[in-house]
């Protein structure tokens, strides 16, 4: 009798759903939940993980010089990088979109491959084309009589190195999500928008992009996040330098936490950009739910 | 089946029963006698060295009756420092652990002090290094024993036919393979001859290649402003970077790096290796491995490189000390076995062995080890190349950040600011004035409790 009713009790759909989530719960509470907090918690210690200081670890940030060039670096590697992903992950969709259906798979499979690849794999080979004495590139260079050019060794070049490389391993992802919108896109509304007389940019304005709004809003989200958080590229392509021209926020805290043995400050650094991209996430997901309730 | 019932006097007799057999049964010595030991151990570059370490130290184990476990881990990627930092985070793991360098710094709140082992080892063997002293010796204790393996010294590594077609100087007379040094030659040795040196080796295609980027191998750097005496900190623990001394070494620096590759500034710490094997080079700052690498890779160069002192500085001539130590967890949990290991690997046949082993690469800290060592006089070719990659002159070893407090010093390093400010101002254009200012912002910086 008693069997029967635990039975009865699982059996109810919110239940059985609760408990089919609850390893991807206790995962997450693990492995994202629990070291945020730590992290939080670490970031508030003295440099000895003696004393509690509360927010004097981010106070001490604001008054360093190195600092603050790595938040304008973030910020500018991210902005530009997120820009050129979404662009080129656009154009290529709708590239693919419009190639016959046939052909298409084979594109698409291509076009992924920078992606499926595991970046600390995929950038050790950029790291061959770029190296600063037997560069492969500027080997090619040379026999075209071209000047060689210092792609880790000088700011500007070293910098257009790693956001090439973000480009190269980021664009794919914009390019399957878009293509997925592309798809979910009712034909008939391109055919009316033709019988209305429409040409091809109109079209592209006026319903392309408003119907993948959220889409490009969800994934230019995700990307900021994951372009902030980078770390591989530029770990493997100039560890920060030259100069500490490179230096993100991860290679940074890396830096300060890991290699110098500052884990309070490491913490500090890496959780510094935590409430300016929750801010950012709580907007656009706003704008999506509107959306998606308007629609 | 039938139930055995066990009453309170059966049990009682069959316990004193089953005891008496335990007292009266021959004690067996197994190889777990004495436990296990856990040892987290720096692995070699040089093929070979590992294995001969591991054959030391579990033969040390089967004699001894201690079941020994080494876990031979890379310092590629930070391999080493991570499992260290997780080790002492998690406090579990290893009981005896590599410390290169800054790690019993790094690390010395976790680590035991072991001065009665350290000071076992300097009775028995004689002195440390003083630079073994300066990295292991902190707060009055010993966190670091000499480990038998790591240690290196970077030495100038030439390439003896171009300095004396281009340059005019003959390095295997400087710096014979044996002790009669010529004092007048010694003494002209100097940054200046080399600075001049340098400039028609460039002139030649053949430049002086050294990384200014933010990588271990930028000590060179370090030794450079200590021959200038050029401080980014005191011994007492105060800023002092804006000095005449620390401009006059930067001046200096601007010239030397006209001589150089522009890709210093991007280099890791193989780039020197391949630009002295690929034979580009003329002149790199490295332990033993480019030439061992190059014999294998590149007879023709290997067979043209000769190690040797740096130049001396208004202060004195100093050479990049990089000393390994071995060091017990406090969570170790058979101390009284790591501590006769580690005095078991101070041995000279252990020494010895691992030298031979590593190709000459290591270098021991203690000094009675490495001024009676075969390994370095007899290799070649050419003949004598090694003999003075260990030191036989006047220099003195120098860790990096020297003389700041070692806690500072690790920081002055980790975090390359003796590079990063040379870069500012030889490859930014940044003026010494400004670059000076930056240094001290990072100092302060780094000196927050």
């Amino acid at each position: 009798m008693k069997i029967n009713s635990l039975f009865v009790w699982l059996k109810q759909k919110p239940r059985i759903a609760f408990f089919m989530c609850l390893p991807l719960i206790l995962m997450v509470a693990c492995l994202i939940i629990y070291p945020f907090f730590y992290a939080i918690f670490l970031a508030m210690l003295n440099k000895a993980e003696t004393k509690f200081v509360g927010l004097a670890n981010f106070l001490f940030l604001f008054k360093r010089e190195t600092f603050w060039l790595v938040v304008q670096q973030s910020i500018f590697f991210a902005l530009v990088a997120v820009f050129f992903k979404a662009l080129i992950g656009f154009i290529a969709a709708h590239s693919i979109n419009e190639l016959p259906s046939k052909g298409q798979r084979k594109w698409r499979g291509m076009l992924l491959i920078p992606w499926v690849i595991p970046p600390a794999l995929s950038t050790l080979g950029w790291w061959w084309l770029f190296e600063p004495t037997y560069s492969a590139l500027n080997w090619v260079l040379e026999k075209l009589s071209i000047d060689a050019i210092p792609w880790l060794s000088e700011t500007f070049w070293a910098r257009f190195s790693i956001i090439l490389v973000n480009i190269w391993v980021g664009a794919p992802f914009f390019l399957i999500m878009y293509l997925a919108a592309l798809k979910s896109i009712p034909e008939d509304l391109y055919e009316a928008a033709s019988i209305d007389g429409a040409n091809y940019w109109q079209k592209l304005f006026f319903i392309t992009l408003p119907m993948m709004k959220n889409i490009i809003s969800i994934t230019i989200l995700f990307s900021i996040i994951v372009t902030f958080a980078n770390f591989d590229i530029v770990r493997v392509l100039t560890r920060g330098g030259p100069i500490d021209t490179t230096h993100l926020f991860a290679t940074y805290a890396f830096r300060v936490g890991i290699e110098s043995g500052d884990i309070p400050l490491g913490a500090a650094v890496s959780l510094f950009m935590f409430p300016v991209l929750a801010v950012l996430s709580f907007i656009i997901l706003r704008n999506v739910r509107k959306r998606t309730n308007e629609v | 089946m039938k139930k055995v019932n066990i009453n309170r006097r059966k049990f009682v007799k069959g316990l004193s029963a089953a005891s008496g057999y335990a007292i009266a049964a021959p004690y067996v010595k197994t190889s777990h006698s004495a436990g296990k030991l856990l040892l987290g151990i720096w692995s070699h570059w040089i093929p070979g060295a590992d294995d001969n370490l591991r054959n030391i130290l579990e033969q040390w184990g089967e004699k001894n009756g201690v079941e020994v476990k080494v876990d031979f881990i890379t310092s590629i990627g930070n391999k080493l420092l991570l499992t260290a930092q997780a080790e002492s985070r998690a406090q579990t793991g290893h009981d005896i652990f590599s410390l290169p360098t800054w790690y019993s710094t790094m690390f010395k709140h976790r680590l035991d002090p072991i001065d009665d082992v350290v000071e076992d080892i300097i009775n028995k063997h004689g002195p440390l290094l003083d630079s073994a002293r300066f990295y292991a010796h902190l707060d009055g204790h010993w966190r670091g024993s000499p480990a038998p393996t790591g240690s290196f010294f970077d030495s100038f590594v030439s390439r003896y036919d171009l300095f004396k077609e281009h340059a005019g100087i003959d390095l295997k007379e400087i710096f014979p393979a044996h002790n009669n040094r010529s004092e007048e030659l010694i003494n002209n040795w100097t940054y200046d001859t080399f600075l001049t040196a340098a400039e028609k080796l460039y002139n030649a295609g053949k430049p002086f290649g050294a990384t200014i980027g933010a990588t271990p191998d930028s000590r060179w750097l370090s030794a450079l402003f200590t021959a200038y005496g050029a401080e980014l900190v005191n011994k007492d623990g105060e800023i002092s970077v804006d000095s005449d001394e620390v401009r006059e070494v930067l001046e200096y620096l601007k010239r030397l790096t006209q001589f150089m590759p522009k890709s210093v500034y991007a280099w890791d710490d193989s780039s020197n290796n391949r630009w002295i094997i690929s034979g580009e080079g003329s002149v790199i700052s490295n332990p033993a491995s480019a030439w061992a690498v190059a014999k294998r890779d590149n007879p023709e160069v290997s067979k043209k490189l000769w190690h040797h002192d740096a130049p001396r500085g208004p202060k004195g001539r100093f050479r990049p000390d990089n000393s390994q130590f071995w060091g017990i967890w406090s969570f170790a949990q058979n101390k009284s076995a790591a501590k006769d290991l580690l005095r078991y690997v101070a041995e000279k046949t252990v020494v010895d062995s691992c030298v031979e082993a590593s190709k000459g690469y290591d270098i021991p800290l203690i000094v009675s080890h490495f001024k009676n060592n075969k390994t370095w006089v007899e290799a070649s070719p050419p003949d004598g190349v090694l003999y003075n990659y260990p030191m036989r002159g006047d220099e003195v070893p120098v860790a990096p950040g020297y003389p700041a407090p070692p806690e500072i010093a690790s920081q002055i390093t980790t975090q390359y600011i003796i590079a990063n400010l040379v870069a500012r101002i030889t490859a930014k254009d940044q003026s010494i004035k400004k670059g000076i200012r930056w240094a001290e912002n990072e100092l302060e910086g780094i000196m927050r409790g």
